[in-house]
């Protein structure tokens, strides 16, 4: 809260300034999605135009490997639908803090990416959605223009596995994690939903353990000591 | 049309559409605070879930290879508060180190 009692929020520039790191490591994985797309038999305009429209790295990735491994349009479109599903809470979680009538902010609500929630979470439950707005922005350009360039290079660049690229996603997931750690309460809530994760692997179809490792935030109805 | 082209509509769609359920259902309301302390612990949760199914699983399979290695060495440079980038080249770094000396 600022002294007139508003919460804070840093705006759109500041938003901006905080994603333009994310935005690098974005352009990687954007590459990554271009040369495994245009593997995949996918051509140049698919790959740019899945990244421009999807907008979720994680998604794509889900969607093209279980297309190359010979999985149908109804499957890959599930995996999409179950990687994406985070998306679910995440946007009952930002609701509230959106503006306007609910076109308004199911219109807003599309500009949410994990790094931006991550960052615009003011860690009480409410976010600051100008500097959420500001983090996307140069991320969701990342994501398109990583895409063009891996899609257009396609050959050149023959395996973003052999170079480590995979371990970007993980990596930048990581960072993120490393400010959300506030407290002891917060670290209880990471292993236990670290735990329902890992459990549900062998059975659930991928996806579907991080959605399940929503559960351990229930903690939070535990009052604090 | 295409698989690929019509996956790509589908997924865009589905997605959009999971984006937009939060804000439609919940419009301006505000939650109770029993709520709000469930939300604010989502982060926590989701992050860890994601490292872990990214770093030591493959489809439905727990596996160990040079991505924990790549993971483990961002952890260290994190607790020596290097900056993000910095982070991220350390994990390229020895994930890739790693699967050239094994090849």
């Amino acid at each position: 809260m600022d002294t007139d009692g508003r919460p804070v929020d840093r705006g759109y520039a500041a938003g901006a300034r905080a994603g333009l790191p994310f935005a690098v490591a974005t352009v990687v994985l954007g590459v990554s999605f271009g040369v495994l797309a245009r593997q995949l038999g996918w051509g140049v305009a698919a790959p740019i135009i899945c990244s421009a429209l999807v907008l979720s790295g994680s998604a794509q990735f889900a969607a093209a490997s279980i297309l190359g491994a010979g999985g149908g349009v109804g499957a890959a479109t599930l995996a999409a639908v179950f990687v994406n599903a985070r998306f679910l809470p995440m946007g009952l979680a930002l609701a509230p803090s959106l503006v306007g009538g609910r076109l308004r902010r199911a219109a807003e609500g599309q500009l949410v990416i994990d790094a931006s929630w991550a960052l615009a979470n003011r860690g009480d439950g409410t976010f600051e959605r100008k500097y959420l707005i500001g983090a996307t922005l140069p991320q969701l350009s990342a994501w398109i223009g990583g895409t063009a360039l891996g899609a257009l290079s396609g050959g050149l660049l023959a395996d973003p596995e052999a170079l480590g690229l995979d371990v970007v996603f993980p990596a930048f997931f990581l960072i993120l994690l490393a400010e959300e750690l506030r407290d002891r309460q917060a670290a209880a809530v990471a292993v236990l939903g670290g735990l329902i994760a890992l459990t549900l692997v062998p059975f659930a179809p991928p996806g579907i353990p991080v959605v399940a490792a929503c559960g351990a935030a229930l903690l939070g109805l535990r009052r604090r000591r | 049309m295409s698989a690929v082209w019509l996956t790509i509509i589908l997924v865009a769609v589905a997605s959009a559409t999971i984006k937009a359920a939060g804000p439609l259902l919940l419009g301006d309301r505000q939650l109770g605070p029993r709520a709000t302390a469930v939300i604010a612990l989502l982060g926590p949760a989701l992050l860890t879930a994601l490292v872990l199914v990214d770093t030591i699983t493959a489809g439905q399979r727990l596996v160990v290879d040079a991505r924990l290695a790549g993971v483990a060495a961002a952890g260290v440079a994190l607790l020596l508060r290097a900056p993000m980038l910095l982070v991220l080249a350390v994990a390229i770094a020895t994930t890739a180190l790693l699967r050239l000396l094994a090849a």
